[in-house]
Order: structure tokens, then C-alpha cells, then sequence
């Protein structure tokens, strides 16, 4: 996408909410073969200041510095719950789901690359505002637990550490970057990935709720694409 | 020896003391740890200052310092300790990061690339960003 578009005032910034620091994001980022900027983000500061919840998520930014489309899950789709948790493979009907969400996004992103303010997808102020959801002081006080206990944890207090991070997820359990990175922290799971059994009952536990909250897109894929646990 | 971590990052307060919930710096340090400026009118950051309560002010300053953790409250924004009270947490405000959302205006942040180089995000404006997360777990 980045190499249509490269000469248009439009570039992408991806940030690495990796507390385990650059060694973990280094392989991710080459095997991508990235072109853009890339950040690593210990502190999940980012994730904190734009009300984040999951990986990935994003923000559309315009030259002034005015958010025209504020967080919003990047192209990722709930069909992806539809995995065969043995073999890991996807039905086909599913897969075809979340490529249509992943290509649907993508295009919006190089519509507005390439239109800028002109692209039908920028919202307006009150637009923009209305798509905002906004922490509150629990959330304050998750994201306070947080850094404390990724603090101890970096400084070798592990128990500690613990503590803070269990506390952190148990305030905002709705964080999935909280929950994951603490789950990362403790011990790295199979293939590196936080998605052990505890995390797949936790997100059956969703039910029909969504793991990634649609962004309000045309043409984006709105069925849950997965058969929801009884 | 006390750590004070913030949202800008932790800090060693030689002349602090963790009281229970109480935690007492120096007039000295208090800039430093926080970011905020003791001034006649109150704590100060920027053009917002905060006042002190004429009701037990003794709680929040003395001769020798500075209570931060009760001031922090009284700012409504969060105050964790470890159980030894030799690492505290002043986190941020709800409100501060709501108002900021809703103002639309970007927050801003400084983060380092691979390289270790650091970058603003307001280091691109001109330009249209696309701000996005992932994350290898």
C-alpha cells in the first residue's frame, strides 16, 4: 500500500505495543519487509492515550494534527473465531470473510492516502466525536496498574509485578492489551503468541460480543462470521 | 531511596519518604519527580495551576516538602505503591486524556524505531498519518 502512495504527503507510523522491548518486534518488523516507521512502545503509552484496547487498532491523523477517524479496529474480523482450534486452519466461508474486511480497510486507507480530506471516509468534527469512546477513571486506574507493574516487572520485581498486572486486566477486562501482554510477560506461549486455553475461553466467553468492535466502514463486513458458543 | 514512575518515566527521589499512603519530597524535588512547578498560587503545570485547600493544608505542604500522593488525589488521578511503598505510580487523569480525545488534536508522543531514534508524532505534521498498532503476542 505504502509504495503507491509514497509521494503523497501520506505515511504510516506502526507502533509496537511490545513490553518485552525491540528484540521481540525486530523479527515481526524485517519478516514484513516494512518501509514505514516503525515504534516500539514499552509502555503501551500510545495504546493509554487513544483509548486503545487490542492490537491492531488504529487512527487516521490529518496534516494539521486533527484525528479524522479516532481508534478503530484495523481491518481485523471476528471470523477468525471460527478456527479450528486443533489444526488451525479457517473455513473457507470465514477466511473469505476477513479478507473482504482486511481488503475493505485497506482501500479506505488508500482512498484517503491519495484524496486526503476529499476521501469519503474522513469524518467531520462531530462525526469524528461521536465515534470517540472516552476512558473514564477505572480506565485511568488499569492503565496507572499497568505501567506500574510493567515497571517492576522491567526492574526484575516479578511477584510484584504480578500483583499490578492481574490488577490492571481485572479493572479493564475488556483491554485485550492488557490481558495479553501481562499473559507475554509471564512466559512466552506457543509460537510467542498470548493465546493459550485460558485465552480462547475467555474469548468464547464473548459469546456474540465482538473480540474486534467492526470500525464503521462501508462495504465492511458486519456478520460475526463464526458460530457463537452455546 | 524512593522510585517515582509517571507517565514520563521513573525517577530515584533521594529525599523522599513513603508514609503508609503518604508520599513526602523536598520542595527541591518536586519538579523534577512530576514535571509540575510549587508555586505561591499552587502545583503548576503549564497555565494550570492547581490551589491548595485552605483546610488542612499542613496535609499537602510543610516547611520540608511536599505530599505528592495526596496532592495527586486531590488532582483526581490515580497513586499506587508497591507493598514496601519503595516504588510508586502517579498515573495520569481520566479527564486530562478525555478532554485531549475529545479536543480532536492529536496527542502527541515521542517514541524510539529500531535504531533506538527517537520520533515524534508531531514530527510528521504535513503530512496525513495513519497510526497503527500491532504487536507480536
Amino acid at each position: 500500500m505504502y509504495n503507491d502512495v509514497k509521494e503523497q504527503d501520506f505515511m504510516i507510523i506502526a507502533v509496537a505495543e511490545e513490553s518485552r522491548g525491540e528484540e521481540t518486534a525486530r523479527e515481526f518488523i524485517e519478516a514484513a519487509n516494512t518501509e514505514f516507521v516503525t515504534l516500539i512502545d514499552t509502555e503501551h503509552h500510545v495504546a493509554d492515550l487513544y483509548n486503545m484496547v487490542n492490537v491492531p487498532q488504529s487512527v487516521w491523523i490529518d496534516e494539521h494534527g486533527t484525528i479524522v477517524r479516532p481508534t478503530e479496529t484495523a481491518g481485523s474480523h471476528d471470523a477468525w473465531r471460527a478456527m479450528n482450534r486443533e489444526d488451525m486452519s479457517i473455513p473457507d466461508e470465514s477466511a473469505a470473510i476477513t479478507a473482504k474486511a482486511q481488503e475493505t480497510y485497506v482501500n479506505a486507507v488508500r482512498d484517503w492516502a491519495v484524496n486526503g480530506a476529499g476521501s469519503k471516509h474522513v469524518f467531520d468534527a462531530a462525526e469524528a466525536r461521536a465515534h470517540l469512546k472516552l476512558p473514564d477513571e477505572n480506565v485511568a486506574l488499569a492503565n496507572a496498574n499497568f505501567r506500574l507493574g510493567r515497571y517492576l516487572h522491567a526492574v526484575g520485581k516479578i511477584e510484584a509485578a504480578e500483583g499490578f498486572l492481574k490488577a490492571a486486566s481485572d479493572l479493564r477486562p475488556e483491554s485485550w492489551n492488557i490481558y495479553r501482554q501481562a499473559m507475554n510477560l509471564k512466559a512466552l506461549g506457543p509460537m510467542g503468541l498470548a493465546a493459550d486455553e485460558t485465552f480462547f475461553k475467555r474469548v468464547d466467553a464473548l459469546g456474540a460480543k465482538r473480540y474486534y468492535e467492526p470500525p464503521d466502514l462501508e462495504g465492511f463486513p458486519n456478520e460475526l462470521g463464526f458460530q457463537p458458543p452455546d | 531511596m524512593v522510585t517515582v514512575v509517571t507517565e514520563s518515566g521513573a525517577s530515584d527521589v533521594s529525599g523522599a519518604i513513603a508514609d503508609g499512603e503518604d508520599l513526602w519530597v523536598t520542595r527541591a524535588e518536586v519538579e523534577s519527580t512530576i514535571g509540575w512547578t510549587l508555586k505561591p498560587e499552587g502545583l503548576c503545570r503549564g497555565d494550570v495551576c492547581v490551589p491548595l485547600p485552605d483546610a488542612n493544608s499542613d496535609r499537602y505542604i510543610n516547611d520540608d516538602g511536599v505530599n505528592l500522593s495526596a496532592w495527586w488525589k486531590l488532582m483526581d488521578r490515580p497513586v499506587l505503591h508497591d507493598a514496601a511503598g519503595d516504588t510508586w505510580m502517579l498515573g495520569a487523569s481520566a479527564y486530562e486524556r478525555a478532554n485531549a480525545l475529545q479536543s480532536l488534536a492529536a496527542p502527541d508522543f515521542t517514541l524510539p524505531d529500531l535504531e533506538g531514534a527517537l520520533h515524534a508524532l508531531s514530527d510528521y505534521r504535513g503530512k496525513r498519518v495513519f497510526l497503527t498498532t500491532w504487536s507480536s503476542w
